[in-house]
């Protein structure tokens, strides 16, 4: 074929031209929440399993608790998404073996239950008052520590789970080059972990695990820095409509806030923060999570943004 | 089982939309959505130019991403001719067939479902052909059975020159396109 | 005027005189009043004829519990086999349309400013009649004039003749297609007529020179051309602008706008010169060819090269490829043919090309239509004209034959000469964006004593009005009978589908209380349209009743080829083909076409050139919410290169400026390479400027705002209107 010169089409359905814009905020802030809590839960169980929980002051204690309040709010801003509301019950009503957001809906379902367990190791005093019974379980399961591990595995699992679907969703929508990735669940993941430890290390009271997080934190800033490196490689060797996406991030429209808050702001600055503080040289601040955290959101902003972007048509347009 | 599909004759069709508008009064379809459309692609330096008008719509694939992502079963392949649509009762709205579909066919029906195409099977149960084909004044457009290969559809297939819409994206769609 | 030509008019109209001994017998049937339609329950299907445009395609209407579904085509209809075009399709939305006008109208403050009183039917049509009798008392009736489109106005022009004017016009004339039926009209002695009379489905070759099929949506001949299409018919496509037709043509010539006479008397002199043309045809029907080839001989492919930009092998192949498929090639006539001021001797020309391929009246070509003619309801006669009609005085444009040239009717209300006009009377044509040169209407208007308007919408000319009334649209009422001439005889019925909204009214209906009160109530002796209709089948044998159920009555299928047996007939003086034409010469003009040089924009300033949208009607379908939905502003067309100069990209907004310094509304830009550099292009009928229409309100922009120069063709007035140059104005 020639080169194409003019395209032009007389369809005008909202949201969806003159380019896909269905996803709004909704479903980026639920994927960061998600991705978070993730992290949070795989943290909070690695900290049980290792039996943590036996520090007055570790974070697996205040982890749960500000999950259940995180994962919740991410869940109503899919539930805020949804634009059949009082359908939603459907979701429950089957399981869709090829829809990741059917197990995502299920995933959801069970993460609940291991969070209200690990809430219920140490339940929080405000709980307990109104609540006295949460003592006596409490004190059951703490009776049990192979129970508490258990919780601990489970927590660790599920939260792979779910951080892995938020990936796992956009990627199966080959429709869109630019989520079309085999590897966007693992940086769905590692951002996710990232930011947890960020989060967690801001609020942690206990010096060993804030030590650990940062470490931890560094560790997957370098993964996420890999993990694109690939992405990219991967997407740059298939087919035009993939390379015209990766250039989308790279050198296109997305290009600037993706240097500058994704991979500057949210992940090389942090390193570097984080690396001179834990070799000592300046002192821990909230500068580096915070600024983990708002890459690791922005990072969604702009995957879910510019996937919908990215397009089998737009790839022949430039 | 039948199969069905379209087959679009490019050199006559003229991009009048009779087709958009026939089917936006046969489906109701609300003032600024469109199930189908026009597409002009040209090429070339005028003069010297080829062009080519062609009406879109849902692609019916054989390989669903649309149906494959839905979480509730709303989207589904019907039992009738491998048609893909959409249960209402049964659809959250959630979108994820909307951005699935790499023909951007579907989109979200004020009342908050997912709506697109559904070559017209209310007519076609009936024996009728799809609104948009039956109303074309270029006559561009047939609709029949794929697997038939007496049907005037597989005939037409067979002894003209066609493409598809981005063949690539691994959908196999059941819309063709005579050059 | 050119008598012969008045009958011959007729002749094709398909009107006969009947005494009103017919009537007796008849006129008894008593037919029962429209009952509501709101009321039914279940699915009714009820055929009509649509109105979107003037072709009057049959259709089925839908009514489901009482609403209206959708319409379709009526497969019994010969013009539309079932099929619609997309705007019969959006019918549904002219009855839904939100906007539309709800009751009558009296003006209230200046003309123009659209502030009204809502009145009764019966203050408006006492005021009319108050002042449209006191007209007649001072100036007599003669200054009354009828503004009228589409069979809609038939009770208005019989309400005009009985009250005693002569005055009735339509800008379909000088406007539109009058060029066209003048130059063949010389020619073959005989119009092309609507629906037009080419057999485009048999044509192995077609000529299409500025027409743009495809976009233009006249149904018949769309699916004509789509059948041509697949026959693989050779397509030959003349136009500065690559058309949807251009996109499947065989040959596409980029000319240069304003010289398409040159191509044209290129090509013959290239038939004439290698005797290609059709030997037994000329020598049998046609007169004065020996003159026209020494004259047209001239003219090489060179020379037409220097004028029209075309390569010379180009116009020597393709006169050749058309010859090739004489007689079925049809170069065809066009329809909108108001371009350049020349235009009948353009049209004479294409006349002139057709007659040496021999197509006219033969298979491929041009056919010879027939009409299922209708006796006309026995009226008793209409009283006797004072004066002539003053479109033409004195014959100034010789030609203009068989129609009155709205814009002489325009002239004589601005000069009061050669006798006063006071009162304008307008039937659903919105003048303001039809008529060239605004300026001079709205002079006009401003000389007026009256000015009624009836339309479904409010329209920009209703704006202007003293008086608006609303008009029920064609899903609600019953018109008169369409018997148009085509390949096969018909006749088809309008009849309501659904209610009116509001308090809107049938023409017919309009046009018998009005006349009641103008005294003329023995004009209007049928109780209700019904009766009308009727009266007038049942002198033919039928009924309303057979016609409301089938919606179409077919008549005997008869020859239409001279190879099928059509007695051939030229109604020119010499009862030939007139190659050279002494009546052209008798009144001094080229008795064979000549090429004039038009001038060229300046530098900076490109040619404006206007044509139509599928789903569009001239400026009346605007607001309708299906249509609207598809097409709702205008894009002005920038070639690719020259948008790039300008730094305007798509999408990019600008305003025209013309020569005159009128200054439209921001248009956008569609920087294309799909049409020259000398001049840009926009679909007629946006920019609207209706206040109460505020879904058409400054969409886009007006092609015909920026129309204030116009060359009036001498042979018979038209206003040829592409001679408009345009720049762009950036800061929006
Ligand atoms: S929007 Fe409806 S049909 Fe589409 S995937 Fe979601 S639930 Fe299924
Ligand atoms: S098949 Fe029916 S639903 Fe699909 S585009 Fe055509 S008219 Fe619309
Ligand atoms: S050509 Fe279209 S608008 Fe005109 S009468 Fe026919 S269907 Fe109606």
């Amino acid at each position: 074929m020639n080169e194409l010169l003019e395209i032009t089409t007389t369809r005008n359905n909202p949201h969806v031209d003159p380019s896909m814009g269905m996803w709004e905020w909704q479903i980026p802030v639920y994927l960061f929440l998600g991705g978070m809590v993730a992290g949070m839960m795989i943290i909070a169980g690695y900290f049980l399993f290792t039996g943590r929980h036996k520090e007055k002051n570790c974070s697996c204690f205040f982890i749960p608790i500000v999950s259940f309040v995180l994962l919740s709010l991410g869940m109503f801003a899919l539930f805020l998404d949804l634009a059949h509301k009082l359908y939603v019950w459907r979701l429950y009503t089957t399981i869709q073996f090829s829809s990741p957001m059917s197990w995502g809906a299920w995933i959801l379902i069970l993460v609940y239950p291991a969070l209200i367990a690990n809430i219920l190791i140490k339940p929080a005093k405000w709980m307990t008052n109104r609540i006295p019974i949460l003592t006596e379980y409490s004190k059951k399961i703490n009776e049990h520590p192979f129970l508490v591990k258990n919780i601990g595995i489970a927590n660790m699992i599920l939260g792979m789970m779910l951080g892995a679907y938020t990936g796992v969703l956009l990627s199966t929508l080959g429709s869109r080059p630019l989520w079309n990735t085999s590897l966007l669940w693992v940086l769905f993941l590692v951002s996710g972990l990232s930011a947890a430890a960020a989060f967690v290390h801001l609020f942690a009271k206990n010096k060993y695990e804030s030590e650990l997080l940062a470490k931890a934190d560094n560790g997957f800033l370098v993964i996420e820095l890999f993990v694109f490196v690939m992405i990219f490689l991967g997407l740059l060797s298939s087919a035009r409509p993939h390379i015209e996406a990766a250039h989308l991030l790279l050198s296109g429209a997305y290009a600037p806030v993706f240097w500058v808050f994704v991979i500057g702001i949210g992940i090389i600055v942090p390193l570097i923060i984080q690396l001179l503080a834990v070799n000592h040289k300046v002192s821990h601040t909230a500068i580096a999570p915070i600024l983990v955290i708002v890459g690791g959101l922005i990072l969604r902003f702009v995957i879910v943004s510019a996937g919908q972007f990215s397009h089998w048509f737009n790839a022949h347009l430039h | 089982m039948p199969r069905y599909g379209m087959v679009i004759d490019t050199r006559k069709c003229v991009g009048c939309q009779d087709c958009v508008i026939a089917c936006k009064t046969e489906n109701n379809i609300p003032e600024g959505y469109n199930r189908d459309w026009i597409v002009t692609e040209s090429h070339g330096k005028f003069p010297d130019i080829q062009m080519e008008i062609r009406t879109e719509r849902c692609n019916h694939c054989s390989e669903t991403p649309c149906v494959s992502c839905c979480p509730t079963g709303a989207s589904h392949i019907h039992d009738v001719g491998g048609v893909v649509l959409v249960t209402h009762e049964m659809c959250i709205g959630c979108k994820a067939c909307v951005e699935a579909c790499p023909y951007d066919a579907r989109y979200i029906h004020p009342d908050g479902y997912a709506d697109k195409c559904t070559f017209c099977v209310h007519r076609v149960e009936k024996g009728e052909k799809p609104a948009c084909v039956s109303v074309c004044p270029t006559y561009c457009m047939h609709f029949g059975d794929l697997d038939d290969p007496n049907s005037e559809v597989s005939k037409l297939l067979q002894s003209r020159k066609w493409h598809v819409n981005l063949p690539d994206a691994g959908t196999k769609p059941n819309i063709f396109y005579l050059v | 005027m050119n008598s012969l030509s008045r009958r011959k008019f007729l002749k094709i109209s398909g009107a006969t005189v009947v005494t009103a001994a017919a009537l007796a017998g008849s006129a008894k049937t008593i037919v029962n009043a429209a009952e509501s339609f709101s009321k039914k329950k279940g699915l009714e299907i009820i055929p009509s004829y649509c109105d979107l445009c003037f072709w009057k395609c049959g259709l089925l209407a839908y009514v489901k519990d009482g609403e209206l579904w959708k319409v379709e085509g009526n497969p019994k209809d010969p013009l539309s086999n079932g099929r619609l075009c997309p705007r019969g399709t959006g019918g549904v939305g002219a009855h839904t349309d939100k906007e539309r006008l709800k009751s009558p109208l009296i003006r209230k403050s200046e003309r123009g400013e659209e502030k009204w009183v809502e009145v009764t039917w019966n203050e408006a049509f006492d005021y009319i009649a108050e002042k449209m009798n006191k007209l007649k008392i001072n100036y007599g009736p003669e200054s009354m004039a009828l503004f009228s489109h589409g069979i809609g106005g038939s009770f208005f022009k019989h309400m005009m003749r009985a009250y005693g004017s002569p005055n009735e016009t339509a800008p379909s004339f000088a406007q539109c297609r009058g060029p066209r039926e003048v130059g063949f009209e010389l020619t073959f002695g005989d119009v092309v007529g609507s629906p037009e009379r080419t057999d485009i489905e048999n044509a192995k070759c077609i000529v299409l020179i500025g027409s743009h099929l495809g976009e233009n949506m006249h149904n018949t001949q769309v699916q004509e051309f789509s059948k041509a299409v697949e026959n693989h018919a050779s397509i030959i496509v003349v136009d500065p602008r690559f058309s949807v037709a251009a996109s499947k043509a065989k040959y596409y010539l980029p000319i240069k706008p304003g010289t398409d006479i040159a191509l044209l008397l290129a090509w013959m002199s290239v038939i004439v010169n290698e005797k290609l043309y059709d030997v037994d045809y000329i020598s049998k029907y046609g007169t004065g060819y020996e003159q026209f080839t020494a004259e047209v001989s001239q003219y090489t492919p060179e020379w037409a090269y220097i004028e029209t930009g075309i390569d010379p092998e180009v116009i020597r192949e393709t006169a050749r490829e058309m010859a090739r498929y004489k007689p079925a090639t049809l170069v065809h006539p066009g329809r909108h043919a108001t371009w350049y001021g020349d235009d009948a001797q353009r049209s004479r020309a294409i006349a002139l090309l057709n007659a040496l391929l021999g197509s006219w009246g033969r298979k491929g070509g041009f056919y010879v239509p027939y009409s299922y003619s209708i006796p006309k309801y026995p009226y008793a006669p209409y009283p006797e004209l004072k004066k002539e009609p003053l479109d033409n005085p004195n014959g100034k444009y010789p030609f203009a034959t068989g129609e009155q040239i709205s814009t002489g009717i325009r002239e004589a209300t601005i000069t009061g000469k050669p006798y006063p006009i006071k009162g304008w009377f307008i039937y659903a044509t919105n003048l303001i964006q039809a008529l060239p040169n605004r300026e001079e209407t709205i002079k006009a208007i401003q000389n007026l004593d009256l000015m009624v308007v009836v339309d479904v919408i409010p329209s920009e000319i209703a704006g202007w009005a003293d008086v608006v009334l609303p008009e029920s649209v064609y899903l609600e009422r019953y018109d008169d009978l369409n018997a148009s001439p085509f390949r096969e005889g018909f006749v088809g019925i309008r009849q309501p589908v659904i209610d009116a909204p509001n308090d809107q009214k049938p023409n017919w209906w309009m046009a018998k209380k009005l006349g009641e009160k103008l005294g003329l109530g023995a004009y209007f002796p049928w109780k209700n349209v019904e009766e009308y209709l009727d009266t007038r089948l049942k002198l033919k044998g039928h009924s309303l009743e057979e016609l409301k159920k089938e919606g179409i009555i077919k008549g005997e299928s008869q020859p239409i080829f001279f190879e099928d047996g059509v007695e051939p007939e030229f109604l020119t003086p010499s009862g030939k083909i007139e190659f050279y034409s002494n009546q052209l010469a008798d009144a001094g003009f080229d008795p064979i076409p000549r090429f004039t040089k038009h001038p060229e924009p300046p530098s900076g300033y490109f040619r404006l050139l206007f044509g139509r949208a599928p789903v569009h009607t001239f400026s009346k379908t605007q607001s309708n919410p299906l249509l609207r939905d598809l097409f709702s502003e205008n894009e002005l067309w920038v070639n690719a290169d020259l948008a790039e100069r300008y730094g305007l990209k798509s999408g990019d907004k600008i305003k025209l400026k013309n020569q005159d310094g009128v200054v439209s509304d921001p248009i956008k830009v569609k920087a294309t390479e799909r049409i020259r550099q000398d001049c840009v292009y926009m679909v007629h009928g946006f920019g609207q400027k209706s206040r109460q229409l505020r879904s058409t309100y400054k969409k886009g922009a007006s092609d015909a705002e920026l129309v204030t120069q116009y060359k009036t063709d001498p042979l018979m007035g038209g206003t040829g209107m592409s001679v408009n140059f345009v720049t762009f104005e950036m800061e929006v």
